[in-house]
């Protein structure tokens, strides 16, 4: 018997199957990259990329709390201008590859979107933990248009913009990066969370705070995704806390036409074959294709 | 896992900048495996085992220093055993360190020794004044020693103490130290390259195998979840000799 099919065209991408790489996670070489993509990912997304090297925060970067993971990596990269080369290495992995930017400010954006080609780009506005960074730009929906318009005038490419959930409206911010004229939403990044040790009372992170993954997060995300896909247009993607099929499921029940997985990496490359080989499944238990699980959840509202 | 705190039990100089830190846990480590050593307020660094409840450190950055500041009775945070060690094979086995790398090996050889088998150790130091764990490895069989500036042992690189050893004798050698050392010995043995297990080094960020940062061209070898210990024949078509990314991912040169 026939299984169904799980591609999917997404945010002006055809993938061929809903399953990506999400940002931050084994992103930083063409190979890790590359390694994703023959392990099953649908789609990879790079570490984002900025103007400029950064060594990133002193550690510790990451650690292990309750049901996820708490990162304060600092946005760590050898500036665009050294990172093509690992596009090109990642794409050799016969998926397409999004890469993932952060800057300051709309030209710092649509200058780094003008010196790569990858096959689209994620812009990079929530990363919750970098000084002048990510959602401190991201959580003003006036700044995520400005910035999704000035890179989709830059780039000849789609542009999906990742938006944060610290904020009192995320459907305020996917509206902003729809009218900027983005080609899909990525929802969610990390909530701002922290960690001490309690011993001695310091923060664990050595940014003192940062952002939590995982499964811990998944409620939360599936919430914005649902919110998002309802109002928008543009499609929406889902990440946070996927980490089974059944989340893939969920996830895109809610809404998301694809979903990207982070965390889950935690228990090994297998994680993408295992989630498209459970969703396989399902859509054939369940008689369904991906487009008439998508949204699935709306019908109850 | 969030950091366990344990307390410095006692630091000893083992040479103008290595010193070894006791603590007052034992973490069930394999040789080869390393632990996150968070020194809080400042960084968290893995270092390898030395023994089954202490570390061996050189001194080379902030982080480091900041541990030399430390003393018995101040604490650290701890993440780990963590990555794959050694694993013994054979009866007869041959250790080649250099430098600050012969402290794991002094702990697989001790571990080796204890379950019967036969234990040779070529060591390379700079100069006697940086040599560590003479007498260690000296308990566990033949020894060999080279010093650059021929001070003790035979003058040279870890390789010209190769010269006086047939590798065809042992059934597994085991190499740590700086990476053009090792790479050296290893382009030097290439076909024995399927019995050398290689204790390597790369820039450790999170330690789970999903940050990234210290994954190896060309296949994309997670190095702090799938190493530190590799193969050398998975090395051969590698990075490993030529370049390393540091923290920011950029690429460098190997200067040692």
């Amino acid at each position: 018997m026939l299984m169904p099919s799980l591609s999917v065209d997404v945010g002006g991408l055809t993938l061929h199957n809903p399953v990506l790489l999400a940002a931050g996670i084994l992103g930083t070489t063409g190979a890790s990259l590359r390694r994703a993509a023959l392990a099953g990912a649908g789609g990879v997304v790079t570490k984002s990329v900025g103007s400029t090297p950064r060594e990133g925060h002193p550690g510790p970067t990451v650690v292990g709390v309750e049901c996820g993971l708490l990162n304060a990596m600092g946005l760590p990269n050898p500036s665009y201008k050294e990172f093509q080369e690992e596009i090109d290495i990642a794409k050799t992995g016969g998926v397409p590859v999004i890469a993932s930017i952060f800057g300051s400010s709309a030209e710092e954006f649509a200058k780094i979107a003008r010196g790569l080609e990858p096959d689209a780009f994620e812009l990079n506005l929530s990363c919750p933990h970098a000084e002048k960074y990510g959602s401190e730009l991201g959580r003003y929906p006036e700044m995520v248009e400005a910035v999704t318009g000035a890179v989709k005038a830059a780039a000849d490419v789609p542009v999906w913009v990742k938006l944060t959930p610290n904020t009192a409206d995320i459907a305020e911010l996917g509206l902003a990066a729809q009218r900027g004229g983005a080609d899909a939403v990525v929802a969610i990044n990390t909530l701002k969370a922290m960690a001490i040790d309690i011993e001695t009372g310091y923060p664990i992170l050595g940014n003192r705070f940062g952002g939590l993954s995982g499964q811990a997060i998944k409620p939360v995300a599936v919430r914005c995704v649902f919110d998002l896909a309802s109002l928008l247009e543009i499609p929406v993607i889902g990440v946070g806390g996927v980490t089974s099929w059944e989340d893939a499921v969920e996830m895109i029940q809610a809404g998301a036409c694809a979903v990207q997985v982070g965390t889950a990496l935690l228990k090994g490359y297998s994680v993408f074959s295992e989630i498209t080989e459970g969703l396989s499944r399902y859509l054939e238990r369940k008689s369904l294709t991906l487009e008439e699980l998508c949204g699935r959840a709306w019908r109850h509202k | 896992m969030r950091p366990l705190n344990s307390i410095i039990q006692e630091v000893r100089a083992e040479a103008p900048s290595i010193r070894t830190f006791r603590l007052d846990r034992q973490l069930d480590a394999a040789p080869g495996q390393y632990v996150m050593v968070w020194v809080r307020g400042v960084d968290e660094v893995p270092m390898s085992f030395s023994g089954p409840d202490s570390i061996t450190v050189q001194s080379v950055g902030e982080a480091t220093q900041a541990l030399f500041r430390l003393g018995a009775g101040c604490s650290v945070g701890l993440r780990g055993p963590l990555g794959k060690g050694f694993v013994l094979r054979g009866e007869k086995i041959l250790l080649v360190g250099g430098g600050v790398g012969v402290a794991p090996l002094a702990f697989l050889g001790e571990q080796a020794k204890s379950i019967g088998m036969e234990v040779t150790s070529l060591l390379g130091f700079r100069s006697s004044e940086d040599l560590i764990f003479q007498s260690r490895f000296e308990a566990l069989g033949d020894i060999i020693i080279t010093t650059d500036d021929g001070s003790v042992g035979i003058h040279g690189r870890v390789a010209a103490g190769l010269k006086e050893l047939d590798l065809d004798l042992f059934s597994q050698v085991y190499l740590c130290g700086p990476e053009l050392m090792m790479w050296d010995i290893i382009s030097r043995c290439i076909d024995q390259a399927n019995k050398i297990q290689v204790c390597i080094n790369r820039y450790f960020k999170c330690a789970l195998g999903v940050c990234g940062s210290c994954c190896l061209d060309p296949d994309g070898l997670r190095v702090c979840v799938e190493g530190p210990v590799i193969m050398a024949n998975r090395l051969l078509e590698s990075e490993f000799g030529r370049y390393r990314r540091g923290p920011s991912g950029g690429k460098g040169l190997c200067r040692s």
